[in-house]
């Protein structure tokens, strides 16, 4: 996987990792992959449903000692 | 994507946690391309409140209320477990260990994200607040205001 851009939230608690992936996104072209790391535990229900409500896709997720890793590819 | 959606909130909560609901949800909606409108009514307007103190002309009630009332978000109590006090102080102390946003910083961020904050003017004349003990750049306004942007609402709150 090709990735554009990547995004360090961890640390960081709800809403910030959704406000910075938003921002984030915001600043690529349609087709371009974002990768965001947090260690939110909430986001990966959050990125699931916002990625699926504005029109981008999550293309993969892993999750590795409380980091989480997402993939969205900019719709 | 379809046409932009619309989430309204009433904050007319002045409780430092139900403010802190209201302003994570409201970013969050900002976050979904959301137009996003806080409308501060009642104790909510202390939410908008400068910190410091702002000269003004007021009869002797209206500097009651605003001696008795909280001075912007950071000053405002919990809902729950205030314990005069002591609750507000242990909660930032929890909130800075897990990293979370302070009500102050949601409104800042509110604010970078286009969110339109409103504050009610007939309660603003009620508790005696004047135009300049507000924050700069929001927008006052009353009860048909609130209906044109909840009629069209998706997400309509009253917090």
């Amino acid at each position: 996987m090709n990735i554009d851009k990547t995004l360090d939230v961890k640390g960081l608690a709800c809403p910030m990792p959704l406000v910075q992936t938003k921002k984030a996104i915001g600043e690529l072209e349609a087709n371009q992959v974002l990768e965001v790391v947090t260690t939110d535990a909430g986001a990966k229900a959050d990125l699931a449903a916002w990625s699926k409500s504005s029109g981008h896709e999550l293309l993969d997720q892993k999750e590795d000692d409380g980091v989480f890793t997402f993939y969205i590819q900019k719709g | 994507m379809s046409e932009t959606k619309k989430t309204n909130i009433i904050l007319f909560s002045g409780d430092y946690d139900k403010a802190m609901a209201a302003y994570i949800i409201a970013n969050g909606a900002a976050a979904y391309d959301h137009e996003v409108t806080i409308f501060h009514t009642f104790w909510g307007l202390n939410a908008l409140r400068k910190d410091g103190k702002v000269e003004a002309q007021k009869g002797f009630l209206e500097k009651m209320f605003g001696k008795m009332m909280p001075r912007g978000a950071d000053k405002m109590g919990l809902s729950k477990m205030n314990m005069a006090g002591m609750g507000p102080k242990m909660i930032k102390k929890v909130m800075k260990k897990h990293n979370t946003s302070s009500v102050p910083d949601l409104i800042e961020m509110a604010q970078m994200q286009g969110i339109n904050l409103v504050a009610c003017q007939m309660t603003m004349d009620l508790l005696g607040f004047q135009r300049a003990e507000l924050l700069d750049d929001i927008t006052y306004a009353g009860v048909a205001a609130y209906l044109a942007d909840a009629e069209n609402g998706n997400v309509n709150l009253f917090i």
